[in-house]
Order: C-alpha cells, then structure tokens, then sequence
C-alpha cells in the first residue's frame, strides 16, 4: 500500500461517516440516536483509559471519579439559573455557580473545562502514586472514584446531594459526540505511535530498562495519565448532556468496569480496538437489558432479575483474562495495511512493512 | 468530651481497627507474595458474613459452630478464587491478575446481588455481642470489648503459624525470594493455597464480627471495609504483617475519633481514609513497618 | 582523591553499597581512562552487578561518591545519568519484548527528542523531522551491528545471541561515551563469543567509547580487557594486566579456585 494513499482514505472515509452521522441525527428514533452517542462517549472515555492501562501499562481504576468531574462540571456550567433555582431546594448552590450559565454556543468551553477539571484530578492523584513503583496507582484512583462519591453524596450546595442535578440542557447530539470520538482516537493513537508513545510502551514493558535508557519514567506515566483523565472528563461532560440528568450513582465504579471489560475485549493497547469494542458493548448493553427483564415463555412467567448484566460482564471479563487475553486486536491497531493484509492474504503483511519503507527513506 | 466518653470512644476505635487489620493481613500476604491486589478480599469479607446469617438462620446450628465452618467455606472460596482465577495467570503480565481480581470482586458482589438479594438482611448476633457493660461508670458494648479481645487471640494463633510452623516458614521463605524457594523444592502453589486460607479465614472473622458490630449485611458491605483495610496495609507497610495490624488500628481509631469529635465531618469519614493514604504515599510510602525493597536489577 | 578527576572519564570513590545487613559492595575506588576497556571479574555474588547499578542510579550508595567527566552523579536518577552519557546492558537480558526491533532502538532517541508532546500529537513538521532523523539514525545503527534484517520483528522472537546484541544497540543509541556491559557473552556458544569479542573493539573504535565489562567467561576478559579489576565478597582484591592478573595468587584463591571446585563439583 501506498504512504500516500493512506491520508486521504482516512480522510474520506472520515468525511463518508460524518455523512452517515448527519444523517443518523435527523432521521433515526431518539432511542437509537441516544444508543450511538453512548457508544461515542464509551469510545472517548476507552480510547483514553486504554492509553494508560493498555500502552503505558499502569492500573488505573479511575474513570468513573474523572467522568464524575466533568459531569458535574458541565452540569454547573450550562444548567440554565433558572432550573438552578429549582433543582437546589435543599441548600441554595454556592457562587459563583448561581449567578451565570453557558449559552449553547459556549458548550465547547464548557467540555473543555470539563477535561481540565478532570486532568487537574488527574495530576492530584497521579503526583504521590505515580513516582513510585507498584500498584498503587489502582489502589488510589479506586478510592478516589469511591470518594468522589462520597463528596458528591455530601456537598449539596455544589452537586444538590443524592438527588443530583436535573434539567441539564440536551446539547450532546450525534455530531458532538461523534466529533469527539473521532477527535480522541486521533489524538491518543497519534500519541501512541509517536516518540512518545514508544516510551509509554518501553514503560509498559520494563519500567527499569526504559528508566535506564535515559526515559523519564514519571513524567511519561503522568503524561498518559492526565490525557486519559481529561478525555475521561469530556466524557462524563457529554454523558450529562445526552442523559439530561447527573448524580453520584450516574458515576459508581461499574462505569469503570464497563470500560475495563471494553479495553480488554478490544486488546489491551489497542486504540482502534477499543474504539470498535466500545460500540459493540453499547450495543450489548442494550441487548443484555432483556436478561434483567421479565420473560414470558408461553405460560412459564420468569422473572427480571436485577444485576444479572453485571454478573454476565464480569464473567466475561474473567474468562477473557484466562482464556483470550490479547483481545480483539492485541496490541495492533486496525489500519489500511491491516484491512489489505486481511483481503490479500498473500500480501505483504504488517510486520514486513516497514522494509518498503525502510527502502524508501534510504 | 469527658475522659469516660473518651475511652468508650478509644476503645470503639481498637475495635472497629481489629477488624480492619484481620482484612488487612489477608490483602498484605497476597501481596507480599505474589505482588497482587487482592481485589476479591473484601468480598470474601462479605461472603463469610452471609455464611454465618445462613447456617445460623437456616441450619439452625449454634451460633459457635455455624461462625467456625462460616470461617472454613470462606478460606476454601478464598483458595477456590486463587486456583481458578489467579493461578492460570501467574506468568502473565502482571496487569492481568490485576484485572482478573477487579473481575472476581465485581462477579461476587453482582451475584451477590442475584442470589443473595440486594435487601440489607439483619445479622443475628449472639447476646455477648450486644450485651452492655458497665466498666466503672463506663457503658461499653460488647462488640467493643470481644472484638479486640477475638482479633488479639485470631493474631497470636496467626503469629504462631508463621512463625513456628513449617508452612508458615515456607510463607515467609517465599515472600523473601520467591526464585531461590521454589528452587529449593518448596511446592509454590501449595504455599499460596494455604496464604489464599490464612488470609480468606480472618477475613471472614473479621466479617462475622463486623456483622455483630453493625448488624445489617448485603452483597457490597465489603467494598469499603476491603478498601479501608487495603489502605491500612499500604499504611502499616505493604508486606508486613504486623504492620498491616498496626495499620488497621491506627485507621480505626481515626476514622471512629473523627467522627467523634467533628460530628459535622461524619459524612466525610471515608473520604479521610483516602487523605491518610495520599499523605503516606507522598511522605513514606513504605508504610511506618515497612522497608525499602530495591527490586534486583 | 582529587587526583585522576580531570583526565578519568569515571571516578569512584569509597563507595559501598548495603542491602540490609549485607555489605555487597565495600569501598570500592577506581578510575577510569577515557578510551579504556577495562574487566571487572570476581565469583558469584561478589558484587559486580551491584558496582554498575551504583554507577547508574538503580542502586544508592550507602557512601562514597561517583564522578563522571568531572561531575558528580551520586544518587541521581537512571534516566539523568544516562542522560549525562553513560549507557549498560542487564545481566537478564531486559528487552521491550513486545515492541520491535527497531523500536527497542528508537526508544533510547527519545531522550534527546525537542518536539513536546503536543507536537508529536498534531504532527508538526519538527516533530516529523525528528522522528525521521530518529528512524534513520536506528536504521542505521542496526545495521551496523547486524540486526537491519530483525528491525520489524518483536524483540522477543529473537534468539538469544542476537537479544544480547541488541541490548548493545539499545545502549548505544543513547549516544553514550561510557558503556557498561553485564555478562555480553553469557549464554554464548564460542562461535558467537568469538564474534561478541570483535564487535566490542570495533564498537569502542567506531563510537569512540570507554567500556567496563563484566564478564565470566576468562577467554573474553583475558581476549579484550587491557586491565582487570577482581571483586570479591565486595571488596576489590587485585587490579592489573590480564597477564598480571592470571598469576595473581590472591585471585587465583578467590575465583579460578572457586571455579575448579564448581567443576569438581559438576
Ligand atoms: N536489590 C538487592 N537486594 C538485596 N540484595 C541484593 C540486591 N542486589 C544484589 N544483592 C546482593 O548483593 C550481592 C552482590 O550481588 P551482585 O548481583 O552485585 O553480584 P555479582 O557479582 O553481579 O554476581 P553474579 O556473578 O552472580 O552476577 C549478592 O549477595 C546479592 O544477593
Ligand atoms: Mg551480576
């Protein structure tokens, strides 16, 4: 395949999907629009997870207290004053909050702040585990996702408490969803790849080597990890904005297992592979809705039972691990001499690549 | 605060620290010997309670009895988790047992949830338990008093095995140089087995009598009280079992001294435990027992 | 002390390492011309390893300090150290297993690399042109030490032999001027142990390098090193020639002694 073929491919078949998503928005039911936007933002927030769990190889349990961040963010700052008013009944909601909120049109600064808030947690949390070696970076950002549930549950005049926020305007269409998908695929697979990304990986595969190969392994790993939180923020930005509503148990810990079991599916270090797992599993999800729900077999009446989804992903994660660890994709990422070395079998293959290219440059 | 109410509260915290350290010890052998986060500890916590609530209430058996095998099934389910789940992948990359453990804890508490019912179920405990004392004007439950004093007599009997057993001696060999013990012909997955047991039976303990100490269970009790403790081992020293004990402790009597003394933060009291993390990783993070270990290059 | 600072390319003074109560390195001195290919010898766990994780942060020492080109580098972090031109090879090979070839190489660039993250993210023509200067510098590399064939393979799939090899060439690509080798030939059949032997002269000629080398196998010490450091239990026991070394007594005793009662023993 030709280098200078693959630009414009990605860029049209870019173009052709933005197409489809333009179309989607204005002609599909609100049910499946609302399915392919939650599949959009589980891409934003797996594509990110997956940079610091998959290619930089640091356990993260974090995702769900960074979108938490970002949900209530946007949530502060685009719910109208007036729905302000209503929503804090309990205790009036603190300035500077109560005074101001974003038009529609300022809905980007709003996702951007969203990402900061969340990349500042990020740095908070990552500074103290980050430096040193072992796990506790997981044992950490598990309790902060539990604590951020804790001051959600508690500081009523910023999140109004248990009862959360309501009203929040409806401004995460296709397009916005969708945009950032695509946006956060590139900018973490073009990090991957890049020099940088290499030093993630040499981190991921032995930290001390990488270290003695003269990479600053602490700042690569906060590195990764503050880009994983600002995307997982914007995530939690879009989420509030497509489901109108946010509160504490929006963002429990299962999130983070929902996206676990994604970047695993998809091949731990796998941008692409996450991107495409995660909209199978929003897919999944909602087929999976029907084992919770009451089944009527001629006259045999059984029963919903609730948190059977949550026992058959985690059995699913648990044997994925045992028995197909490199996922969908492994550690390669899906690309046009991905696609051709599949269709022409005889082919050059991935691996041998780079000797063209390696001919080429010399 | 009168000193009376001083040391009701003083001694609430030693108990309620007890129980964090049994779970604890559980967390900081796995990891002292296979650098794994138990994620599923805390859920044995939990499973052992529902052990107990059943054979009590179903069994009918005595209460003795019923806590006693509650404690066996759970190291057995503790050992079952290890042989199933984290055995296949003891030559994977290290994240995968991570992953793997986040999996099992998840599959416990959603089938927790199926099978046992998310309903809170009231635990019935045994009338020493909730006995009050009066201890020279001092009213002390007794959960406050048999807590510390079951967890004292859990710990010797568990210092005597490490120290003066031939298991325990293997336990700790491997913990040391996991490479040189095998090569010594020391059976490796045995050894883990019986951690897997030691571990998963004071946790049940633990369970059992935080069940006496607040007497209503569910499927996702031991999701804090497993964090909680996890923390008490990185604050006692990662690896180190009294230090894991020492840990425990220390976050119980916090936890219970805040919420004693600023009534208005009790909301907060969680999220204190995680401050206390946060400032030993930065300040020192071996824990106060812990060493630094410089892996061998 | 101060002696030797200005023309030694590495200075060690009384440094000794402690791990617990185990003393693994004892006051150890020595200096290091530049250009020199010197051999650090001793038996099983007399603390080899341990001088060069000293030298390159891994380990701190308990006391003593370390000069390199006159600056001192004691306790400061592997990635600095490295920075400062000193490179090494692990004893256990310690390879980016899953990454290629090339990319094992590659890594080692990324030190000196200009563009910030933001660029690499957004592909800036600066960051474009270094990273094609990168590629072609480890191209080049790996082709002068042989593995241009291997660049797309995982690093893992190599053989042995050319594992090793490419260590060298990972270390090399830092743009060290002071090369540590742990055991290079270990594992090595004579035919490979032969060419390993050419190839470290040639690379100190080419890269105009100093190189430190531990090593077991005495056809490789003896063949290369124009002086011979000996270790042992930590403490430095000799220091000469490779002729004045083999007629040591004191080394005789403590190593080739322990080696005949291994073979006695096998
Ligand atoms: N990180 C560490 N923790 C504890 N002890 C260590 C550590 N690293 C090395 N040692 C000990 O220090 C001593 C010296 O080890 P070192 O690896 O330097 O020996 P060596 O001369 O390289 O031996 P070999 O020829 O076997 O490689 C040994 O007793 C070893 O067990
Ligand atoms: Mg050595």
């Amino acid at each position: 395949m030709k280098r200078e073929w693959r630009m414009p491919l990605t860029i049209l078949s870019i173009a052709i999907f933005a197409l489809f998503i333009w179309w989607a928005q204005n002609h599909l039911n609100a049910y499946y629009i609302r399915v392919l936007s939650t599949a959009a933002i589980y891409i934003v927030a797996a594509v990110a997870y997956n940079l610091i769990n998959g290619v930089t190889g640091q356990f993260s349990l974090g995702p769900n207290g960074f979108m938490a961040l970002g949900g209530f963010t946007v949530a502060l700052l685009v719910l109208p004053v007036s729905q302000k008013q209503i929503v804090y009944f309990l205790q009036p909601l603190i300035w500077p909050f109560n005074s101001f909120s974003l038009p529609q049109s300022l809905f980007i600064v709003a996702l951007l702040l969203a990402g900061i808030v969340a990349a500042i947690g990020g740095i908070i949390i990552g500074f103290p585990t980050l430096r040193l070696k072992g796990d506790y970076l997981a044992i950490a950002t598990f309790g902060f996702g539990e604590i951020i549930f804790v001051l959600a549950n508690n500081l009523i005049s910023i999140t109004n408490g248990a009862l959360g926020i309501k009203g929040i305007p409806e401004y995460s269409t296709l397009m916005w969803t969708w945009g950032w998908a695509i946006f956060s695929i590139i900018v973490v697979s073009n990090l991957a790849k890049s020099s940088y990304g290499r030093a993630m990986k040499a981190i991921r595969e032995d930290e001390i080597a990488a270290e003695a190969m003269g990479i600053n392994v602490f700042f690569h790993k906060m590195l990764a990890f503050t880009v994983s939180a600002f995307f997982a923020g914007v995530a939690g930005g879009l989420l509030a904005t497509l489901i109108t509503t946010v509160s504490p148990s929006l963002f429990m810990f299962t999130m983070t297992f929902n996206l676990l079991i994604i970047i695993v599916l998809g091949g731990l270090g796998s941008i692409t592979g996450s991107a495409i797992t995660a909209v199978l599993f929003a897919f999944l999800q909602e087929l999976l809705r029907t084992v919770e729900a009451p089944i009527q077999l001629g006259p045999i009446h059984l029963p919903g039972v609730a948190g059977m989804r949550m026992v058959v992903f985690s059995l699913l994660l648990i044997l994925a691990m045992l028995f197909y660890r490199r996922g969908l994709f492994g550690r390669k990422e899906l690309s046009w001499d991905l696609i051709l070395s599949i269709f022409e079998r005889k082919g050059e293959g991935v691996g041998t690549t780079w000797k063209k290219e390696k001919m080429k440059l010399s | 605060m009168d000193i009376q109410s001083f040391i009701q509260q003083l001694l609430n915290g030693i108990s309620l620290g007890s129980l964090y350290a049994l779970i604890a010890i559980g967390y900081t052998m796995v990891y002292g010997i296979l650098r794994l986060i138990n994620f599923a500890h805390g859920d044995v916590f939990m499973l052992g309670t529902y052990f107990a609530f059943y054979l009590v209430m179903i069994f009918m058996l005595p209460w003795w009895l019923s806590a006693t095998l509650a404690i066996a099934l759970s190291a057995i389910v503790g050992m079952l988790i290890d042989r199933v789940a984290y055995r296949p992948l003891r030559s994977a990359p290290r994240i995968s047992a991570l992953i793997t453990a986040v999996g099992v804890s998840f599959f416990l508490e959603n089938a927790g949830i199926v099978v046992l019912g998310a309903r809170p179920k009231g635990f019935p405990r045994p009338e020493f338990m909730s006995h009050t004392y009066n201890l020279g004007g001092a009213y002390i439950t007794g959960v406050s008093i048999w807590v510390p004093v079951i967890s004292v007599i859990l710990l010797l009997v568990l210092f005597y095995v490490i120290y003066r057993t031939k298991i325990g001696m293997a336990m700790r060999a491997v913990a040391t140089d996991m490479e040189t013990t095998r090569l010594m012909g020391v059976d490796l997955d045995r050894v883990i087995s019986y951690t897997f047991a030691i571990g998963s039976a004071l946790a049940a303990a633990g369970g059992i009598m935080w069940a006496c100490k607040y007497p209503q269970i569910n499927p996702l009790m031991g999701i804090f009280p497993g964090w909680k403790a996890f923390t008490a081992a990185v604050v006692g020293g990662i690896g180190n079992i009294l230090g894991a004990t020492i840990g425990g402790l220390v976050i119980g009597i916090i936890e219970i001294m805040i919420v004693a003394f600023f009534p208005a933060l009790s909301g907060y009291k969680d999220a204190f435990v995680f401050v206390i993390l946060i400032i030993f990783l930065l300040v020192k993070p071996t824990g106060i027992l812990g060493e630094t270990l410089k892996e061998k290059v | 002390m101060e002696k030797g600072k200005n023309e030694a390319i590495l200075t060690m003074n009384h440094v000794t390492v402690v791990f617990g109560g185990l003393t693994a390195v004892n006051d150890f001195c020595i200096d290091i011309q530049r250009g020199e290919l010197v051999g650090l010898i001793g038996p099983n766990g007399a603390g080899k390893t341990t001088v060069f994780n000293a030298i390159t942060g891994q380990y701190i020492p308990a006391k003593g300090e370390i000069f390199f080109e006159g600056r001192e580098i004691t306790g400061l972090k592997p990635d600095r150290i490295t920075k400062y031109g000193i490179a090494r090879t692990f004893q256990n090979v310690r390879l980016f297993s899953e990454l290629s070839v090339l990319d094992n190489v590659l890594v080692s660039y990324h030190a000196r690399i200009k563009s910030s993250f933001w660029e690499a993210i957004f592909h800036t023509p600066r960051y474009l042109r270094e990273e094609r200067t990168f590629y072609n510098g480890g191209m080049e590399l790996l082709e002068r030490v042989g593995l241009a064939e291997m660049a797309g393979e995982t690093a893992g799939s190599l053989p042995y032999g050319q594992q090793r090899r490419l260590e060298i060439a990972r270390a090399l690509a830092t743009g060290p001027r002071l090369l540590l080798l742990d055991e290079p030939a270990a594992g090595m059949n004579p035919e490979e142990t032969r060419q390993l032997m050419d190839f470290i002269k040639r690379i100190r000629d080419e890269f105009g390098l100093t190189i430190l080398l531990i090593e077991h196998d005495m056809k490789v010490v003896m063949g290369i090193c124009e002086r011979i450091r000996v270790l042992d239990y930590g403490i430095s026991i000799a220091e000469g020639t490779p002729a004045e070394i083999q007629a040591n007594p004191r080394v005789i005793e403590a190593y080739l002694g322990e080696e005949e009662r291994e073979n006695a023993e096998a």
